[in-house]
């Protein structure tokens, strides 16, 4: 699982921040994120529902509705720099190129008047030059690599089940070889053996192919099985970011803490799941505290003042937390349900 | 493979048809009114073959004697008029040319209008305001004093009716698609197909039409029918093409020649031409508005 750093990562974002104009002001969906994705990498965003990560994925494939404006201190791919990009351009050389997306609802990701397999094909022959035979090939290959027969690519969307469907939508995604595969909650909505069945699908192609793969999801054992890094997103921020390895034995940050708790393991059975109190912050205006400080069961007095920066603990290993020191008792603390108390 | 691809699209255009002769027939209806349409649709093609007469030929009975206002018989069967023109005659050529109008005028305009509805949604913004500004002031040009003066301005030509019913008609189609677009372009194949990488022309023809066609179907057939409606009651008002005869045209005559109290067969055949061919297309216009709105359906 222990990836040695390419010096030159595949995706580097710095200070990237998405704000949606809306009636009741200016709502900071996304702030000051920053992460670099290498090559051949699983990097995970976890973190729950509303604390911005479809909102940093629809920044990246610019896909963000009219009232949402993305500005970043840098965003490359590659070494080119997309703020930079004409979206022409974006749109014919990066996008499903370099960059593709296993959408959250695979359900209604198709188009349903055409077949499925004509929407895979349409996307190789919006991007290469070839004869639309050579694409059908192409395309029943890829059905072949997500375990589909490729007789199937003759269906309409609605006569496929949800697993297939979420397998054809990675099969789309591979189309084109890209560099990077964006997976938006690829298993949310299945049920657990099909969520089971993609995962190790997805794993088994990860070995096949070369592209690296930001996971997004809300759930942590997933994330924790797939992915080489981590990065737990609250508020719109990344609150703390390192290897999965270090990520679980040696968490740092009060959410990662807490975020841990709320999910069940095999070896305590029977125990009571501990969940965080109180609900995420609105995000209305700039942040002026530590977002996860009304929630924080070691929250101090200047956590409520300022927005902490991100510290560096570790080669790779950064948390957004002023009370790093102490995170040792902290992980003692945060499994007596307890201290969860509001 | 290229023989192959060939029988498959073959096959497909064969589906869709079947799939949409399923759809007219689904009620009785619209398989009545689709009936009547390729009715009007042979005699049209075949007008000049099934018409005996000329319109503006005088015509003589058995006897000899000059036909004037003759009452339907078995020689004029829906009679004739007082300058002893057969009205039978008269009825199938002017089939014809509403036919002709009504198709031409309603599937251009169709055209216009889902182009226009389809674009303004899609785009949203400057574009929509522009566009839908542009519907609503044609909303508030009245439908036929706009055609009269336009006819007055470029003549009695058949060319301008049809211009002139496609500059008005297309107005309610490009608000309705407009609204449709907007509906569809929400869903997330769509926001899916702009991540794949798709043009907006693609988008917009190869993902949304697909999925507004019913509507577009829909009001097809109520363009068509508005422009037979809007061609008769033009030609009624003496602005129709004076060279080509239509069931408009025919009432006109009827009202210059006086004689409508006496020679009712003269104002009831055209009449009841334009009433049933209109009444069939929106027969079959429902059938598709089922499609569009199934919720019709348990009514």
């Amino acid at each position: 699982m222990t990836k040695t750093a390419t010096p030159e990562p595949l995706l580097s974002i710095r200070n990237l921040g998405v704000v949606y104009s809306t009636s009741q002001g200016p709502v900071h969906a996304v702030s000051n994120i920053s992460f670099d994705v290498h090559a051949n990498e699983v990097f995970g965003i976890a973190g729950e529902s509303g604390c911005g990560k479809s909102t940093l994925i629809r920044s990246l494939l610019r896909l963000l509705p009219d009232n949402g404006r993305m500005d970043a201190g840098l965003c490359q791919y590659k070494g080119q720099d997309l703020t930079a990009m004409s979206d022409e351009a974006f749109r014919k050389n990066i996008l499903w190129q370099e960059i593709s997306l296993v959408p959250q609802s695979a359900m209604a990701s198709f188009n349903p008047v055409h077949r499925v397999g004509d929407q895979i094909i349409e996307s190789i022959l919006a991007h290469r030059d070839i004869s639309r035979a050579e694409a059908r090939e192409r395309s029943a290959g890829l059905f072949d690599v997500v375990g589909l027969q490729s007789d199937l690519m003759n269906s309409y969307p609605h006569e496929f089940s949800g697993g297939m469907r979420q397998r054809a939508m990675i099969a789309m995604s591979l189309s084109l070889d890209p560099g990077l595969i964006i997976m938006d909650e690829p298993t949310t909505g299945l049920d657990v053996l099909v969520q089971e069945r993609i995962l190790r699908r997805i794993r088994e192609i990860r070995a096949e192919i070369k592209s690296s793969i930001i996971l997004i999801t809300h759930d942590i054992a997933v994330i924790a099985e797939m992915s080489d890094r981590i990065a737990i997103m609250y508020g719109g921020e990344v609150m703390e970011q390192a290897t999965a390895v270090d990520m679980f034995e040696n968490p740092h940050h009060p959410y990662t803490l807490g975020l841990k708790n709320a999910f069940p393991s095999i070896r305590d059975i029977g125990s009571e799941l501990i969940s965080i109190p109180g609900s995420p912050p609105t995000l209305v205006g700039p942040l002026t505290s530590c977002p996860f400080a009304p929630r924080c069961p070691f929250n101090l007095d200047t956590c409520h003042q300022a927005n902490p920066e991100s510290i560096n603990i570790g080669t790779s290993h950064q948390v957004r937390c002023i009370r790093t020191a102490d995170a040792k008792q902290f992980r003692k603390l945060a499994r007596e349900k307890s201290t969860w108390r509001s | 493979m290229s023989a192959n691809r060939l029988s498959r699209q073959l096959k497909n255009l064969r589906s869709g048809l079947a799939e949409h002769y399923r759809i007219i027939t689904s009620n009785r209806l619209s398989a009545f009114g689709f009936w009547i349409i390729i009715l009007f649709v042979v005699v049209a093609i075949f007008a000049p073959w099934i018409a005996p007469h000329e319109p503006w030929e005088m015509v003589y009975d058995r006897d000899g004697n000059f036909a004037s206002l003759r009452p339907p018989s078995w020689q004029f069967p829906v009679g004739t008029t007082h300058l002893g023109y057969d009205l039978f005659s008269q009825l199938v050529l002017a089939t014809r040319t509403t036919l002709l109008i009504g198709a031409t005028s309603g599937l251009i305009s169709i055209i216009i209008g889902a182009n226009i509805g389809l674009v303004a949604g899609y785009y949203g913004g400057k574009i929509d305001e522009v566009l839908m500004r542009l519907t609503d002031i044609l909303y508030g040009m009245p439908f036929l004093p706009f055609i009269i003066i336009l006819i007055s301005l470029f003549g009695r030509k058949l060319e301008f009716v049809i211009l002139a019913i496609i500059l008005i008609i297309w107005r309610t189609s490009a608000r309705v698609i407009r609204a449709q677009t907007i509906a569809i372009k929400q869903r997330q194949f769509i926001a899916m197909a702009k991540a794949r990488g798709c043009s907006d022309f693609r988008i917009i023809y190869r993902h949304i039409l697909p999925n507004v066609l019913p509507l577009l179907l829909l009001y097809a057939a109520f363009n068509i029918a508005w422009s037979i409606i809007t061609e008769a009651s033009a030609s009624f008002l003496g602005f129709g093409d004076g060279e080509t005869i239509s069931w408009g045209g025919m009432l006109y005559e009827l009202w210059l020649s006086g004689k409508t109290r006496v020679a009712w067969w003269w104002f009831a055949t055209p009449s009841i031409c334009i009433v049933l061919l209109v009444t069939s297309l929106v027969f079959v216009s429902r059938a598709y508005e089922e499609v569009a709105n199934p919720r019709l359906r348990k009514r």
